[in-house]
């Protein structure tokens, strides 16, 4: 006979409307977990999707996820010439706000080197890659820009002829992709007036060049020595994908990464101490019923399994109310949320370990109430 | 054969000034099948016997023999109690405490449950016990939807579940009107007769003194013999 289910059983509707709130606390620490690996994913997306081997960059600077970074674009005929290399091509990123539609949007511009590059290897979910050298765009759907519209960037008219999906910045902002000579004009682009009171006032217009040379490397070549190779040429500095990757991770992501995971760390003490609160306060209500078994005999074990039963089953009705919440309401967060097996797995494991703690209060007070309690009428 | 002896409980609490001596020297046997009953006013030492003879507490020095086993010498207990009040006391209480998530049979398996016994012996052992007891279509009712009367059953069903060699009850007549107070101490001398249990009852009511075989009335922690008013009546 399962004590615990039945007790549940009895006021099965004061523990499903508990499991349900508690539930809300467990989606929002699934959430987060969630942003997080969402977070991490965006940020590496890019490089990914880039496929570099070698990332050359302004000297002493870590690349253009970590900071601003221009070096001539003549470099990418330079790189040609490192032994092992098989293809070189230039690499531009910035951030730009236009307005469609009244609306203002936030996007994360690319430059492909067209003609080798037309982001063919990008995931198009509706359209097609870039085919004219000049005022095409492929962006992603979170952009919210549609196939055919078109998007006043620079002094140019862009047409969205590609929509991408999954293609997001560090930041969250919608990648991209047009040429690297438009993106150099967008880049460099100044409204006429302002143009003039520069040349007027002597200063500079935005600086020549790109942002980074990508390398990839014939099959077999060594990384380490085409990286020794280009390390040597005093003008720049030169990183792996690997580190290009670890560089966004602690410099984008690493301080999200510590906020979200105290916060996470906060829900679940808080969470820990609904349940405990809960499953104390259901050992409380049932102090009669527990003295009689005591004074009937029964073994710990019995009281123990009767509050850890219950403790698990409202953990567990938790989890998978917050199961189900993420499948409905994580799509329509701002941000990607990425809630994989792991992830999965660790809340679980995670609201069984706040059951087992949840449980000791209660415990400890069920192994205090005296037999003789029963008699006290 | 005696299915509990109690030899010079003592029992005190408190210390100097407000010492309170519960039980002085008490010695109390009763028999197989015998029904006895424990008359006094509140404070005289009662629950105090009782919870010893339940080995819910300890006495200072005495000893007890339940079922021709010493287990409590001189004031210290030789086994282990809880094992023991499972598988040879059962217990009644004014209220009948019936377990209000469980249903009426379910509230006689537990008694089952706590002594491993489980699945379809233990089931048919409590319907029986209910239907000896009158219960037999009331099984599947929780008990809330239960008379006082048909909770005390219960209760009853589930303090003999195991075949206990002794019943203690407390007052479980107290919250009975005189009509089912009567028939609940009915119940306990066809108990103890048919099934050869000892059965020690507290008890204020002197209306149903006639249903004891033996009545100890307790003052001031002593325990005496009492005059039954229709010696010979429950015979």
């Amino acid at each position: 006979m399962n004590l615990g289910a039945r007790d549940i059983g009895h006021q099965w509707q004061r523990f499903v409307a508990t499991g349900l709130g508690l539930g809300l606390l467990f989606t929002i620490v699934l959430a987060m977990g969630g942003i997080y690996r969402g977070m991490v994913e965006d940020a590496l997306v890019l490089v990914d999707t880039m496929g570099a081997d070698l990332w050359i960059v302004q000297r002493g600077t870590r690349g253009p996820f970590a900071e601003r970074s221009v070096i001539p674009e003549s470099l990418e005929v330079r790189a040609t010439a490192v032994p092992g290399v098989a293809s070189s091509r230039a690499f531009t990123t910035f951030t730009i706000q236009p307005v469609h539609r009244g609306r203002v949007l936030r996007l994360s511009l690319v430059g492909l080197s067209w003609p080798d590059d037309r982001g063919g290897s990008l995931a198009l979910e509706a359209g097609r890659a870039i085919r004219a050298p000049h005022e095409e765009i492929v962006v992603d759907r979170t952009l919210g820009v549609a196939l055919g519209e078109t998007i006043a960037l620079g002094d140019g008219s862009y047409r969205v002829v590609g929509i991408a999906r999954g293609l997001v910045s560090s930041g969250g902002d919608a990648l991209g992709f047009v040429t690297q000579r438009d993106a150099d004009a967008i880049q460099r682009y100044l409204p006429p007036e302002a143009l003039r009171v520069a040349r007027a006032s002597g200063m500079a217009t935005a600086p020549a060049g790109v942002s980074a040379v990508l390398v990839r490397l014939r099959p077999g070549a060594s990384v380490a020595a085409a990286k020794a190779h280009i390390a040597r040429w005093d003008d720049v500095s030169v990183f792996t994908t690997d580190e290009q990757k670890s560089f966004l991770l602690e410099g984008v992501v690493d301080k999200s990464r510590r906020q979200i995971g105290l916060f996470r760390a906060l829900l679940a003490i808080v969470s820990g101490i609904v349940v405990s609160l809960v499953i104390f306060n259901m050992t409380v209500a049932k102090s009669r019923e527990i003295a009689l078994l005591k004074l009937m005999g029964a073994r710990l074990r019995l009281l123990v399994g009767m509050i850890l039963q219950q403790s698990v089953a409202l953990s567990l009705l938790a989890y998978a109310v917050a199961l189900v919440l993420s499948r409905v309401a994580f799509p329509l967060f701002p941000r990607r949320v990425v809630v994989g097996p792991e992830e999965l797995a660790a809340s679980l494991a995670l609201s069984l370990a706040i059951a087992l703690f949840a449980s000791i209060a209660a415990i400890r007070r069920a192994l205090r109430i005296p037999a003789t309690t029963i008699l006290a009428g | 054969m005696h299915a509990i002896e109690a030899n010079g409980l003592w029992k005190t609490y408190g210390s100097g000034e407000t010492e309170v001596v519960a039980l002085r020297d008490v010695s109390l046997s009763v028999s197989r099948g015998e029904v006895s009953a424990l008359l006094g006013p509140s404070g005289s030492g009662k629950s105090t016997l009782l919870t010893a003879l339940g080995l819910l507490q300890m006495p200072d020095r005495g000893s007890i023999r339940i079922a021709g086993a010493d287990v409590v010498v001189d004031g210290r207990l030789r086994v282990d109690a809880a094992e023991l009040r499972r598988a040879r006391i059962g217990f009644v209480f004014q209220k009948a405490n019936l377990i209000p998530f469980l249903n009426a049979l379910d509230n006689v398996l537990v008694a089952f449950e706590i002594n491993g016994v489980r699945g379809a012996v233990a089931r048919r052992r409590a319907t029986d016990l209910l239907a000896y007891l009158g219960l037999e279509d009331r099984g599947h009712h929780m008990p809330e939807a239960l008379s006082g009367g048909q909770q005390q059953r219960v209760a009853i069903a589930r303090a003999l579940a195991m075949e206990p060699a002794l019943v203690l009850a407390d007052e479980p007549t107290a919250a009975l009107d005189s009509h089912r107070s009567r028939d609940v101490m009915g119940l306990f001398r066809h108990v103890a007769h048919e099934r050869g249990t000892a059965v020690i009852v507290v008890t204020h009511d002197h209306r149903a003194l006639d249903a004891f075989d033996s009545v100890h009335e307790m003052e001031d922690g002593v325990l005496r013999a009492a005059e039954q008013p229709h010696a010979g009546a429950a015979a």
